[in-house]
């Protein structure tokens, strides 16, 4: 197998008494779509943001095409070409769409003028918004100088996926992207994220959503209580063995990719 | 979109409207010019006023009320770009009048003796940087210590108020003893039959200033993102902390030089100006259409509202009306200004 992408080791981060992630591993190889998927509070959240370095993990490696990285800023992993879209969107309500897509990377202009008076080339990038929006082909936002706040659940949900989309280099990581979204919108995210594997992106995807995680992940990675409990591939097993291996029901041995019963 | 959809989604509008859809607009507008309402009242205020007395419409009149609005307009400058981050600033005069204490009495020196204190070149600077510290402190708490800021400038605003009276010893700057360009911008010219400050010049100079960085800059917009949702800007890659501490400092800057006007408009450097100039400039603030909660309002809706404060000031008085009336009438205005922010946040396009 090819050399991963991105590899994870033994992260631990604790939030005062609360152990949020106890020794998590992650490795997501080229081209793949790996889904992460756990029950609450089995540390997926905590160890996406430890990776784009929204979180400083307290120890374990973070490892970028075999070179050990340290992101204390979401800044740092942006410029490694990380791009994410968090649970909570991470979206400035009042502000319009093309103000969100460029949010922390506002294009100045140009030349000595740009220089001087800092002034943002905001045709440059309402006319940029445009072409990622139309390109992602939801077609609900029909206006990209609506305020955000003024937009559906599943438009809002679009407006962070384009922007993740549009500047990412390395890796795209979705935490729960069609939570808030209707069927038909769901399905447009999940052709996107099969699009982007074919683009040759790899994609992180974190998802409660069984059907759609064996829809388009290649692996899946069962978090439990702050760790990895196993890997597991939507050939080899199915919805109920992951659920069952989530809530620890059943206990999946790492040789041979059995599942056995908790004794 | 082919046009049969589009036509079909028009349609679908026409359904919903009803009789509630025209006041869906009118919050649908508000909410996209907050200061809409702001120029309506004062347009409102500025009828019934000169209905009410035929000496309130006059050049002079008009040009009272804009000098009147100098110092306010310019606190609340600065309150502005705070109240935009999500934050508030208690001691914005409190700021201003140690500013103008420090500028008069180190350009003075000891009254008794001649030519004692700082030539004016480092007078003034030395004014202006210790406003400007005093804004940096406010937001160092703020950011380092994860204060509330309401909490932060209570706090400062006593501190500030008791340096000032410590350094000056309570004592008044009379005119003849203050340094002639600390009172340059009494200074008038006369456009017709207006009667301008220099003043009035600085305090505008700084909102177009203001309104063009808040507007086509990148540090603009990253202080309304920081306003609408800290963590939001900052899982966008945004420096929260740095665009709260440039806020905070860029705040005490414009305090700074307010004193300037403060002095030009009183001609006395006293640390008895009142107090209550703290308040009034977060009342121009709020009722200008800036949402205390953040991310929300323009400086243009704050120079409306500075001008509401001086026109139902200067209209209560011309009117002769007890002293506790405008207090009475600036108090309806703030409740209303709130609801009425209150009601056009929940809009729903």
């Amino acid at each position: 197998m090819a050399k991963p992408v991105l590899e994870v080791k033994n992260l631990i981060k604790t939030y005062g008494r609360v152990i949020a992630l106890d020794g998590a591993d992650l490795e997501l190889y080229p081209g793949e779509v790996l889904a992460i998927v756990g029950d609450n509070g089995a540390g997926k959240s905590t160890l996406i943001k430890c990776i784009t370095g929204a979180e400083k993990a307290d120890s374990g490696k973070i490892i970028i095409d075999g070179a050990e990285v340290s992101f204390n800023k979401v800044q740092e992993s942006r410029l490694a070409g990380i791009e994410t879209v968090y649970q909570s969107l991470a979206v400035a309500p009042s502000l319009d769409v093309t103000a969100n897509i460029f949010l922390g990377r506002e294009i100045r202009r140009g030349g000595l003028f740009g220089q001087l008076s800092r002034m943002m080339d905001s045709s440059l990038m309402k006319k940029d918004a445009q072409k990622y929006i139309s390109s992602l082909g939801i077609e609900t936002i029909q206006n990209i100088n609506q305020a955000v706040e003024t937009l559906s659940g599943g438009q809002r949900q679009a407006v962070a996926v384009a922007r993740a989309v549009a500047f990412s280099q390395k890796i795209i990581i979705l935490d729960e992207p069609t939570a808030s979204l209707g069927v038909r919108e769901s399905s447009q995210v999940l052709n996107l994220i099969k699009n982007l594997q074919s683009r040759g992106l790899p994609v992180i995807i974190i998802s409660h959503n069984m059907p759609q995680v064996f829809e388009v992940a290649n692996r899946i990675q069962i978090q439990r209580l702050g760790k990895r409990a196993g890997i597991v591939t939507p050939k080899t097993h199915d919805m109920k063995d992951v659920v069952a291996v989530m809530t620890g029901a059943l206990k999946l041995e790492l040789k041979d990719q059995t599942l056995n019963s908790v004794t | 979109m082919s046009k049969k959809s589009l036509k079909s989604k028009q349609s679908d509008h026409t359904e919903f409207s009803s009789s509630v859809s025209r006041i869906q607009i009118i919050q649908s507008y508000l909410h996209r010019y907050p200061w809409l309402s702001s120029a309506g009242v004062l347009i409102l205020a500025i009828l019934s006023f000169s209905f009410f007395n035929s000496n309130f419409l006059t050049p002079g009149n008009l040009s009272l009320i804009l000098q009147q609005v100098s110092i306010i307009g310019a606190l609340a400058l600065g309150q502005t770009i705070i109240i935009l981050t999500g934050g508030i600033d208690l001691s914005c005069a409190a700021i201003s009048v140690c500013c103008m204490m420090i500028m008069a009495k180190s350009g003075m020196g000891d009254p008794y003796i001649e030519n004692d204190g700082l030539a004016i070149w480092l007078a003034f600077p030395l004014g202006i940087f210790i406003a400007a510290l005093a804004g940096a402190f406010n937001g160092f708490l703020v950011t380092k210590f994860r204060l509330p800021p309401f909490i932060v400038t209570l706090g400062t605003l006593n501190i500030f108020i008791a340096i000032t009276i410590l350094y000056g010893s309570g004592r008044s700057i009379l005119e003849n003893e203050i340094d002639p360009f600390l009172l340059e911008l009494s200074n008038i010219f006369k456009i017709g039959e207006f009667v301008v400050t220099y003043g009035v010049i600085l305090m505008l100079l700084m909102y177009a200033f203001f309104a063009y960085s808040l507007r086509f800059t990148s540090w603009g917009r990253h202080v309304y993102a920081v306003g609408n949702d800290p963590e939001a800007a900052r899982l966008s890659g945004i420096s929260v902390d740095k665009v709260l501490m440039s806020a905070y400092l860029v705040a005490g800057l414009i305090f700074g030089l307010t004193s300037w006007i403060m002095i030009g408009r009183i001609m006395v450097a006293s640390p008895n100006v009142p107090s209550d100039y703290n308040l009034v400039a977060i009342t121009a603030v709020v009722i200008g259409g800036t949402s205390l909660f953040g991310g929300r309002g323009t400086v243009f809706g704050t120079l409306i509202g500075a001008c509401i404060v001086g026109v139902f000031q200067n209209g209560l008085t011309l009117a002769g009306v007890d002293l506790n009336f405008q207090v009475l009438a600036i108090g309806i205005l703030i409740i209303f200004a709130v609801t009425l922010d209150t009601w056009v946040r929940r809009v729903k396009v």
